[in-house]
């Protein structure tokens, strides 16, 4: 009964929501427009957003606005005042709407809730999580498009997590609501309508666990929120020209499961990483160089990075397009590490 | 308002323990037994003291890079805090913050900020607490008055507004924000005035003066735990020493800083009044004075027999440790 039960990534997100909040009354969320209609007197007004994709509705009607609130556009304020409030003995969720709008609360972020415990010598507790929208193939343009999450893994203390599945959506962020440290839950809009298997009763996917979604033998393909996807569709591509490829999907980008990595790495002798965020100080180049590092005597060909250029996300489609690392461009990086 | 004789004691002996301090930590720095960065909270004693002789421990404040005044006021241990400027393994945060992070979260102290504003929405944060779980706590933020011209100012005092938050925003107008006068850097002079863009009271208090602090805060904090939601107010006020130690204060003369030492010592002026209205006599403020000199004594000792931290804690109290994740 329960193997039948599919839902789309976004309502595992809400049903998470709900079953934590049901559980534990110290859970509140908050953010702009995250019930929406606020201080309108139009019928219905209420909870007739839902937050940017609808994901928070129907929380307001459950929980009341103790715990559910509208949050003015402020987002220094409204994520700082979940540091505060986390350090306090709520477990806030702050929704940041989209991450590209990290720079004005960022002082909050990782001046204040990244560095408390450390800075106080173990004594804060700063239980909180961000939610926020990344990735392109929306054409939202360079101000609401960015990945962004190499900013945050690079900051010592941040947790950073991508749900690629509805399972994993659901149980990762009821581990994030149970941390007790800062974690930023990051949604790709473009996954938010993937449908698969969620089971109904609680249940949490640990933080920093990578998942092999693909098992294989001739290359690691570590891939990165929608590339991941990607990454399985070349995958399969590559399996008729007789290609085994494994791909790897952290889940979580910090603290990173180095060691699925490496292992795999050290089967495999050849490494892809494909990362729809730029390549500069990135994700994907932490990645290569923890490789290099650990698993350079087990390479058999030069570690390839599939990855954004270095620029703004651009506007129209065929420039977006040809922004985001297509599965044509993973298909060849693989064929050319293999052939070595 | 009267205050109790017991408040009035407690009220003298931490003013005079943050005097007394920050005049020691001037002397320590001085001789190089200090690393790093301090900025000295002397001359605002009646700000940080006025403010929280109202609050228990399960009232919360933020406090800024001048923050020993706040700490010791919140009752935060002076023989922890003074290892900590050194820089040792029993301080306050085990030498892993030092002088503008010293924070005691079981005593409501969210932290002394380096950051400019940084505690403006921690206060929120812990107010929201106060509210979303019904406990009748307030929280308070201290900021200065280049605090005031930050972004997380604005929002944090709108935040609190709208939802009628149990919080109050002190400002410390010492007339600098580093070297720049208030007069040039905080359009419209009045910084309380600040607080009718949001609706809500900004008082101007004579930060100079105990009880005018201790009175207008009792009042806002009344208020606050009231439900009626957040006050803003400006005590207005003078720091003897630079914005940092080392800092030359080319930007104000020597006479002013004088006059402030001489004639509008909160300390002295606290005292001349309790003895004047028979309140408390100087041979028991005198036994205070003693009793504080000990105490910080005391506390350099303890600080400079204290061992260094261990190299080993550089990577522990972070939240994602990568020496075992990898």
């Amino acid at each position: 009964m329960g193997e039948e039960r599919t839902m789309s990534l976004g309502l595992a997100i809400r049903e998470a929501l709900h079953q934590e909040m049901e559980r534990d009354t110290s859970v509140i969320i908050m953010g702009e427009d995250i019930v929406g209609g606020a201080g309108s007197d139009e019928p219905g007004a209420e909870d007739s957003w839902g937050g940017p994709m609808g994901i928070t509705r129907g929380l307001v009607g459950k929980f009341g606005h103790n715990r559910v609130r509208d949050t003015p556009i402020s987002e220094a304020g409204f994520v700082g005042a979940a540091v505060g409030a986390a350090a306090t003995g709520l477990r806030p969720i702050a929704a940041l709407m989209f991450i590209d709008f990290f720079g004005i609360p960022m002082d909050q972020i990782y001046n204040q809730g990244a560095k408390l415990r450390y800075m106080f010598g173990g004594k804060a507790k700063v239980p909180m999580v961000v939610r926020a929208l990344i990735g392109a193939g929306v054409n939202a343009a360079a101000q609401h498009s960015q990945s962004l999450y190499s900013i945050f893994t690079h900051i010592p203390g941040l947790k950073v997590v991508i749900p690629t599945t509805p399972y994993d959506a659901k149980g990762l962020m009821i581990s994030a609501i149970r941390d007790d440290d800062p974690v930023f839950f990051l949604e790709h809009k473009t996954l938010l309508g993937e449908k698969g298997h969620v089971p109904e009763e609680p249940y949490t996917v640990p933080l920093g666990v990578a998942e092999i979604r693909r098992e294989g033998d001739d290359v690691t393909v570590v891939a990165i929120a929608k590339m991941v996807n990607v990454a399985l569709s070349a995958a399969e591509t590559l399996e008729a020209e007789g290609v085994s490829v494994e791909v790897i999907d952290p889940r979580t980008l910090s603290p990173l499961d180095g060691e699925t990595i490496l292992d795999s790495v050290e089967k495999t002798g050849r490494l892809v990483i494909v990362d729809e965020d730029t390549p500069r100080c990135s994700l994907a180049t932490d990645i290569a160089a923890l490789a290099a590092d650990e698993a350079f005597y087990s390479l058999e060909a030069p570690i390839k990075r599939i990855t954004a250029p270095h620029t703004p996300v651009p506007f129209s489609p065929t420039l977006e397009n040809a922004y985001i690392p297509s599965q044509e461009r993973v298909v060849a990086a693989i064929q050319e590490v293999v052939s070595v | 308002m009267d205050i109790p004789r017991d408040k009035l004691l407690e009220i003298y002996e931490r003013m005079v323990t943050i005097r007394k301090f920050e005049d020691r930590v001037h002397d320590e720095y001085a001789a190089g037994r200090i690393p790093g960065f301090v900025h000295l909270y002397a001359g605002e004693e009646a700000v940080a003291v006025g403010v929280c002789a109202h609050l228990s421990d399960a009232d919360s404040i933020t406090s800024t890079h001048r923050g020993h005044g706040h700490c010791i006021a919140k009752g935060v241990d002076v023989n922890e805090m003074m290892a900590e400027l050194y820089g040792r393994a029993t301080g306050a945060c085990k030498g892993k913050g030092g002088s503008m992070h010293i924070a005691d979260i079981d005593r409501g102290m969210l932290g002394a900020n380096g950051i400019v504003g940084g505690g403006v929405p921690l206060a929120c944060g812990a107010a929201l607490t106060a509210q979303v779980q019904g406990t009748g706590a307030v929280a308070v933020s201290f900021f200065g008055d280049g605090g005031a011209n930050e972004g997380t100012f604005h929002e944090g005092l709108n935040l609190a507004a709208i939802w009628k938050l149990p919080a109050i925003f002190v400002v410390e107008n010492n007339r600098y924000a580093q070297s720049t006068s208030v007069k040039y850097a905080s359009a419209g002079g009045d910084i309380a005035a600040r607080a009718q863009s949001y609706g809500i009271p900004g008082v101007t208090v004579d930060g100079l003066d105990l009880f005018d602090v201790y009175e207008t805060t009792g009042a806002a904090i009344d208020r606050a735990r009231a439900g009626e939601g957040p006050t803003l107010l400006e005590c207005q006020t003078y720091r003897f020493y630079g914005h940092y130690e080392g800092d030359t204060q080319g930007y104000r003369s020597r006479e002013e800083i004088e006059e402030y030492r001489t004639k509008h010592c909160a300390i002295q002026r606290f005292r001349d009044r309790v003895t004047e209205q028979g309140l408390l006599g100087d041979d028991e403020l005198d036994a205070i004075d003693g009793q504080v000199a000990d105490a910080i004594e005391a506390s350099v000792e303890f600080a400079a027999n204290s061992p260094f931290p261990d190299a080993s804690e550089v990577t522990t109290d972070v939240y994602v440790n990568y020496e075992e994740a990898i």
